[in-house]
């Protein structure tokens, strides 16, 4: 095999774990718009909070210690403890179950029966004012997560792979953190399915995507199925958070991938659990292609509008998205 | 008192479908007019123009654009910023490319070329809709700012990227280029204001924008009482547009005149201007000066009250700032959905029956 093949093969292997990546953060959206069809644009900040929230309580953060020192004058930083990672992670789904409480309360018990589209934009609100609620509470500055999760490439990957090609291959090279994530998301559809599939609150969560008023007919509180998809989609946004913070640093960029997610989403349906993971792969596997093949001819970074542009055309042939539920319109 | 409509008999059709029914909103609206181009040009002073008055004016052309496509017409655009840049580019082009013709007329000529690409991202949404139409026009967004980045013809192939404006004159007066006056820049900003107001304002009242106001409340009825859903959405993108296309121009030419396009147009600026119209009001001309005054004025009021009052560091008041346009968007699609145009509107139902509502 020649190695240029082969190297096309380690581009469409690593666009497979961006891909992973992406659909991470799409299941977020797909969860949260079944149950209420509210297309939730703050899911990337929530991952941005999730994260930050972790790191903060890992570290023993003084929450908004910046405001506080600007407005008392004191010097506050750390608590000076150090919280196990474990209790980390559950203190922060606590925060990320009370965010889904309030939001739930606050904001959009009030919009029940707009237009999507007002949802749509009440959810921009909900992701400025998540962002800058995020940095006063915890800082703006880049933030590493220090959960051990292994880094760099994956020598065991290449050593397997480099016979596999002349003298000047060296096997292919895939990052570690991907293989983890992989692996995360993997067990976190398991659970996410077998949750939906076998269990009370579960079955209650499908009835009532599938119609609201028949849900409540049969007893089933809206509300609280609301705060539970939302608590579950803030869940899905703390995985995110910690696999793109492990993997580019806890910072203000890691909110974008939500914007990133949202060619995913709209290829594989809104609506759809599979749809999100397999239209996040073939968005990562494109991208990936296409700036291998096409990019240098074009002067490169294509994987800023790349996945944008599928989706548009996609979506001119098939309004639904792969998976999606067909749209059927009444007057 | 003076704010009624009794005895003020109209005796034709002209009369009765004037723009503004009340004698006295007429009356203040030449009052405003009068004193923004005739009082306020002889106090304007640099810091007051470049930090609030020609943003203000600049967005207020944007969010009437944007306006028109998603108050009027009903189709959500998260494309603002990346046709600000179409605007931009053409007019540096046009600039560079026919030195002699007026700076004004290659303003306007950004906008006819910002429509025709408008037009063009338009297509899919005869396919797509609510916010699958958003997320698709994302793609003009990040597709348009990329273009303008790697294409060295649309920047003259210059070594920084950046488009810098040449100085032109009108009328003998520097408008563009680095030695303007405050006064001059803000008169320019001022006409096209006008005249956009008034033309989007004419055209959502007449058979155009009721074709709009249709397709906005159910394409589906609208198609079958007779309204052509091709015409209908391709013009709103087209009108939409241009009105956005002379913004970026402006914005370029007038206002900064260097760009980055990444920094200056990317999908903040899309956003922003979306804020503008949802605070503003949607569906309302009003509204797009009120939500433009409003976000252009908010950071400045609280850079000066946090920073310069309080002294408190910068960043911790520009997150405030996410924080308070955050809480503000949704408190206003809660309780206010029709935006600060609402309240105006009931400002002046209540200012009717003053002093005897009963």
């Amino acid at each position: 095999m020649s190695a240029d093949f082969l190297y096309g093969v380690e581009v469409v292997l690593n666009g497979l774990m961006a891909g992973v990546m992406y659909a991470l953060v799409a299941l977020g959206f797909v969860l949260i718009f079944k149950a209420s069809a509210i297309f939730n644009f703050a899911q990337g900040v929530m991952a941005l909070f999730a994260a930050l929230t972790l790191v903060g309580i890992m570290e023993g953060q003084v929450p908004f210690s910046h405001m506080i020192n600007a407005v008392f004058g004191t010097e506050i930083h750390h608590f000076g403890w150090e919280v196990p990672a474990l209790l980390a992670i559950l203190l922060t789904v606590g925060v990320m179950v009370g965010f889904a409480f309030l939001v739930q309360r606050v904001l959009f018990r009030y919009l029940v029966g707009q237009e999507p589209i007002i949802l749509f934009m009440a959810t921009i609100g909900l992701a400025y004012f998540l962002e800058g609620f995020g940095d006063l509470m915890w800082g703006s500055d880049i933030k590493t997560i220090a959960l051990g999760l292994p880094q760099g490439g994956s020598r065991w990957v290449e050593d397997l792979t480099s016979g596999l090609g002349g003298d000047d291959f060296y096997g292919f090279f895939i990052d570690k953190l991907d293989l983890v994530a992989t692996a995360v998301a993997v067990v976190l559809v398991g659970c996410l399915i077998a949750f939906s599939q076998y269990t009370k609150h579960g079955r209650a969560m499908r009835a009532v995507a599938d119609d609201h008023q028949a849900a409540l007919s049969v007893g089933i509180s809206l509300n609280f199925i609301w705060i539970l998809v939302w608590s579950l989609a803030g869940f899905v946004a703390l995985v995110a958070g910690v696999m793109w913070g492990a993997k580019s640093g806890v910072q203000f960029s890691l909110s974008l991938i939500a914007l990133k997610a949202l060619p995913v989403l709209m290829l594989g349906g809104f609506t759809s659990i599979p749809g999100a993971i397999v239209g996040g792969l073939i968005i990562g596997v494109g991208e990936k292609l296409f700036e291998y093949l096409i990019g240098p001819m074009v002067g490169g970074a294509t994987e800023n509008w790349f996945a944008y542009v599928v989706a548009l055309l996609f979506l001119v042939f098939r309004p639904q998205g792969l998976f999606g539920e067909k749209i059927i319109e009444r007057v | 008192m003076l704010y009624r409509e009794a005895g003020d008999f109209k005796t034709s059709y002209q009369e009765d479908s004037q723009t503004f029914p009340i004698a006295f909103d007429r009356y203040r609206y030449w009052v405003v007019l009068a004193v923004a181009f005739l009082v306020v040009p002889f106090f304007v002073t640099d810091y007051l123009a470049n930090a609030i008055l020609i943003p203000f004016l600049i967005y207020a052309i944007a969010a009437i654009g944007l306006n028109i496509l998603t108050g009027y017409a009903g189709q959500v655009s998260l494309g603002t910023g990346g046709f600000m840049a179409v605007g931009a580019y053409a007019c540096y082009k046009l600039m560079t490319a026919f030195p002699d013709v007026n700076i004004l007329i290659h303003i306007v000529l950004a906008g006819g070329i910002t429509a025709a690409v408008g037009t063009a991202f338009g297509l899919p949404s005869l396919r797509i809709k609510g916010f699958y139409l958003a997320v698709a026009t994302l793609a003009a967004q990040f597709f348009l700012v990329w273009l303008f980045n790697k294409v060295s013809w649309f920047y003259n192939y210059s070594a920084s990227g950046q488009i810098n404006a040449p100085e032109r004159t009108v009328f003998d007066v520097a408008v563009t280029g680095p030695s303007t006056e405050a006064w001059a820049t803000y008169l320019v900003c001022l006409v096209f204001v006008t005249l956009s107001a008034l033309i989007a304002r004419n055209l959502t009242r007449g058979p155009l924008g009721r074709q709009w106001m249709a397709i906005r409340d159910m394409d589906i009825a609208a198609e079958i009482i007779g309204v052509n859903p091709l015409r209908a959405k391709l013009t709103a993108f087209a009108v939409s547009s241009f009105f956005v296309g002379i913004s970026g121009a402006l914005f370029f030419a007038v206002y900064l005149g260097a760009v980055e396009v990444g920094e200056v147009f990317g999908i903040t600026k899309s956003f922003l201007v979306l804020f503008m119209i949802i605070i503003g009001g949607l569906g309302s001309i009003f509204g797009c000066f009120a939500g433009a005054a409003f976000l252009v004025c908010l950071p400045v009021v609280l850079k000066l009250v946090g920073v310069d009052l309080l002294g408190w560091p910068t960043d911790l008041v520009a997150h405030l700032q996410l924080v308070i346009i955050g809480l503000l968007i949704m408190f206003f699609l809660v309780k206010e959905p029709h935006g600060l145009a609402q309240l105006w509107r009931l400002a002046k139902e209540k200012l009717r029956l003053w002093p005897f509502p009963h």
